[in-house]
């Protein structure tokens, strides 16, 4: 599911079309909730090892895809990724979206997209720092 | 029907068709890789993605139905975007290796590469690899090259019937695989070659010999069985490369058998011959063509001035061409002598002058799939005719009850609806009783000859007996017995025929009587000793295969025969060509020739000639010659044409291989339809028990004999990759453990089988597929030769 911002979540009721509408999804209903001293490169890492890990492979998007996924944030993670990955990411995870038999590829896309799109500072501030989470 | 817009294009479409037949039919190409017009839709790979006008997201172009006024977009910037985005994933773990992939220039990855994926990658991890699999002799794997569409496991699943593939592990790591490393030994698996749209699964014996753009494609048709194949010869600079399955709906669709598609490595073997050769005392002597000719007319010239003409006789092997058929039947014919036969294992011969102009079938093959049941007599139809196999699964399929009755239990790729298991010489007996309860069920029991009643009601059978005739009987059912091999060549084959025909003359059956190979053409052509070219009938018939065996003739032709292998009795055989004074080899392998022969003409092979083919369905199909044949070997009509200007016989003036078909045209339409049905012929039915009494000190049992699948002839039996897989390692005894218990057999012990003809030592493996009172003992090769064809064979315990 697409992570939201505090600011953009406080006011919002939790039901299906108002999540909708304020840019998630009500899903299964679960809900995160993380506070400032988490770390979102850690967090999109373990969330993309996930789906890498839980596709069956039998489509093409999300068998090649996740896996891409994964190791792009694992190496931006990691303290060697370039700022060009951060362009690279977002694109995969629209290669993935809406391509694929199940929803388990828009599942895994979903984070990647929302995440850069919330929380880009924290990717590019890890890309120049180079330091290893 | 529904109205759809592809591409601005209005097209009208059946309800339930998918957007890709649609546009398929419509000649709009929509990319593919896991999508096959015969296999069902699995829609992974997603290559196939259009936009639908009020669909969210683009659609997989082959799971979409259309429904009425559908706008379908396959070009539009959607569209193409997402075909473009698969194809860099399908990319990013695909090795460039196109290079050395033999794939290369007939791969759709490669090609839709081209069409319809981007131009760069940014794709910088390190690509998967993947353990590659031994699938045996005729498949060669490249596993980090597949991806991951599954035609070949659907194809094992649905078409072939045997789930030899399958995909294991998941996400990133799912690959193909045979889940316990053993190789792929279905009759049919080299189509997933052509289905494999990468290069992750090629061709063993083509590997690395060519480039697919460097190929020329002749047609052929494959003479190995009676189906007619339609082949894709490939040759470079006249060496033939690799045959691939030439489109054909009404015969092999788009499948070929093992068989088919590699025997053609025999064709370029050093076992080639490429001279004439003459027998100067023990050794044989390349000689010129004119020497040759001149030493056979004059030798079969001298045998009818000495004996007479009818002291000549040809035994031809049924895989021969319809022109040679003909020519040949042609000058022992004006030789004065009919003695000419292709049915080489045939035992039987009783109902010949109640024989229709061809054996054959009256359910045309495209049709096979489409009946409501089938009867299979003595085949083991799936090594058989392989690819009738697979149109019988399809019809086990969609609800077609498949009966079965066989000497043994052979391993069918479809479900039966009832199997009848007996010991051969009961085979005939329990048929009668089969075809008393289906007129007994259609009112015609009062029809029943006499003759038939009595054999049936010799035994008293069960209930499995009852549903058979159940399968075959109900209400406008179209329903077909098929006879094969096994029931063709079997002592008793003439009662089978003759029950066979009575039901589909009085039960409202179709009958099938599946010759060997070409053999269609044999019968058409004249090649049998009853029956002119067309099957008009001979005043005076010759002797047929056996007959001219048993009565020592003075001299014999032998087209295309190996003695110990294609000959229903090869001590027999062997016998009368050492008593002969003159023996004429034609043959494509030195290795085949018998060492009586006085003089022997090297053949062309199937892959270097023109040749007409007759299918069992009885259309005749015609192979264009692939490449010049071998040395100075020759194609066979073109040997006998000449042959028979040195005999100074008239009407050999025949420039092509066309001219032997109109003068065979002027007595047989050969566009017309077939007739199978043997007329009654009372005397056929006459149920012999074969006896053995001078064999003693063992078991008598009767012997089931079958030829194994990659036995069938002398081009197949030098085919390397398919003389290496599991189905050519036949000889051995089989019979049920039950059997060999009571014999006193013990593991290590070895079994000795005698019949008349002589006594072989033989591997023996337990299989309850067998019954009881009976062993299986293949023919069709040198080992088990010296048993000829005896029906019942002594089986004895050696210590």
């Amino acid at each position: 599911m697409p992570v939201m911002p505090a600011e953009a979540i406080l006011s919002c009721e939790m039901g299906f079309d108002q999540l909708q509408q304020a840019g998630s999804m009500i899903g299964s209903g679960g809900v995160i909730v993380m506070d400032n001293t988490t770390c979102m490169v850690e967090v999109l890492e373990r969330i993309a090892l996930f789906y890498f890990r839980e596709s069956c492979g039998q489509c093409t998007p999300c068998r090649e895809g996740t896996g891409w996924l994964y190791r792009l944030i694992y190496r931006i993670r990691t303290g060697v990724g370039s700022a060009s990955d951060l362009d690279k990411l977002v694109n995969v995870a629209d290669k993935i979206e809406g391509r694929t038999i199940c929803a388990l590829g828009d599942a895994a896309a979903w984070p990647v997209q929302s995440f850069l799109k919330h929380f880009r500072g924290e990717f590019e501030a890890k890309i120049s720092s180079q330091v290893a989470a | 029907m529904l109205k759809v817009e592809i591409n601005g294009q209005q097209f009208e479409a059946e309800p339930g068709s998918t957007i890709i037949e649609v546009a398929d039919s419509a000649g709009i190409y929509i990319p593919r890789f896991c999508y096959h017009e015969k296999l069902s839709v699995a829609a992974n790979c997603r290559m196939c993605l259009v936009e639908v006008e009020k669909a969210p997201k683009p659609l997989p172009a082959c799971a979409t139905p259309v429904t009425d006024g559908m706008v379908v977009q396959t070009l539009s910037d959607i569209a193409k975007q997402a075909q473009e985005d698969i194809m860099e994933f399908l990319l990013i773990n695909h090795p460039l290796d196109c290079p050395i992939c033999d794939q290369g220039g007939e791969c759709p990855l490669q090609d839709q590469a081209m069409g319809f994926g981007g131009s760069s990658s940014v794709f910088e991890e390190v690509k998967r690899s993947v353990d590659n699999l031994d699938l045996g002799p005729l498949i060669t794997t490249e596993m980090t090259r597949c991806i991951h569409c599954t035609r070949c496991v659907r194809f094992g699943e649905e078409v072939a019937g045997v789930m030899e593939l399958g995909a294991i592990r998941r996400g990133e790591d799912m690959k193909i695989s045979t889940f316990l490393g053993t190789s792929m030994d279905s009759e049919v698996s080299g189509n997933v070659i052509d289905l494999c749209p990468v290069g992750a699964l090629t061709s063993k014996p083509y590997r690395f010999t060519a480039r697919t753009w460097e190929l020329n494609g002749h047609k052929g048709i494959s003479p190995h069985d009676c189906l007619g194949s339609n082949l894709e010869i490939q040759e470079i600079r006249g060496v033939v490369k690799r045959v691939l399955p030439r489109d054909n709906e009404a015969v092999n669709e788009c499948w070929l058998s093992d068989r088919d598609r590699y025997s053609y490595e025999s064709v370029n073997c050093n076992d080639r011959l490429t001279m004439p050769l003459v027998r100067r005392g023990e050794n044989y002597q390349e000689i010129e063509w004119t020497e040759a000719l001149d030493l056979v007319s004059s030798g079969l010239g001298q045998i009818k001035e000495t004996w007479s003409g009818e002291q000549i006789g040809a035994i031809v092997s049924p895989t021969a061409s319809l022109e040679e058929f003909f020519l040949l039947q042609k000058i022992l014919r004006a030789l004065g002598s009919s003695n000419v036969d292709h049915r080489l294992r045939q035992q039987d011969f009783r109902d010949d002058l109640a024989a229709p102009v061809c054996p054959g079938t009256e359910t045309s093959i495209s049709k096979f799939q489409e009946l409501d049941g089938v009867l299979i007599v003595g085949s083991n139809i799936r090594k058989e005719l392989p690819l009738i196999s697979l149109r019988l699964r399809r019809l086990a399929q969609q609800g077609g009850e498949i009966a079965v009755l066989n000497p043994m239990s052979f391993n069918h790729n479809f479900t039966t609806a009832q199997e009848v298991i007996v010991k051969p010489s009961m085979m005939a007996i329990v048929f009668a009783s089969i075809a008393r309860k289906v007129a007994t069920a259609t009112g015609k029991a009062d029809l029943l000859p006499e003759r038939l009643v009595e054999f049936a009601t010799r035994h008293e059978f069960g209930t499995d007996v009852d549903a058979i005739a159940d399968c075959l009987t109900g209400d406008d059912s179209d329903v077909l017995i098929l006879l094969g091999q096994i029931a063709m060549n079997h002592p008793d084959a003439s009662m089978l025929r003759q029950i066979a025909s009575w039901m589909g003359e009085n039960c409202g059956i179709r009958i099938a009587l599946l010759p060997d190979a070409n053999g269609v053409a044999g019968w058409v052509a004249g090649c049998v000793p009853h029956r002119l070219p067309g099957g008009r009938s001979n005043a005076s018939p010759g002797l047929n295969s056996k007959k001219m065996i048993d009565e020592r003739l003075k001299a014999y032709v032998l087209y295309g025969v190996e003695v110990s292998n294609d000959y229903a009795d090869p001590v027999a055989l062997d016998t009368a060509l050492n008593e002969a004074e003159f023996v004429v080899s034609f043959s494509t392998f030195r290795s085949a020739v018998p060492m009586q022969a006085d003089v022997v003409f090297p053949l062309a092979a199937f892959t270097e000639i023109d040749a007409g083919y007759i299918n069992c369905e009885g259309v005749t199909q015609f192979a264009s010659a692939a490449v010049k044949p071998m040395g100075q070997s020759r194609p066979g009509w073109k040997i006998l044409r000449v042959l028979g200007n040195f005999l100074k016989l008239d009407g050999f003036d025949h420039v092509t291989s066309k001219d032997i078909i109109t003068e065979l045209e002027e007595v047989y339409d050969l566009s017309e339809p077939i007739s199978v049905r043997y007329k009654p012929d009372l005397q056929a039915i006459n149920h012999v028990v074969a006896q053995s009494d001078e064999l003693k000190n063992g078991k008598q049992l009767d012997r089931i004999i079958d030829v194994p699948v990659y036995s069938v002839d002398p081009t197949v039996r030098r085919a390397t990759a398919l003389q290496s897989t599991k189905d050519a390692d036949t000889v051995a005894l089989l019979a049920c453990a039950e059997e060999l218990e009571e014999m006193g057999f013990k593991p290590g012990s070895r079994l000795a089988v005698h019949s008349k003809a002589g006594k072989v030592m033989l591997r023996v493996q337990p299989d309850d597929r067998v019954p009881r009172g009976a062993v299986y003992v293949p023919t069709g090769l040198s080992e088990t030769s010296v048993l000829g064809s005896f029906p019942v064979v002594v089986v004895q315990v050696m210590e």
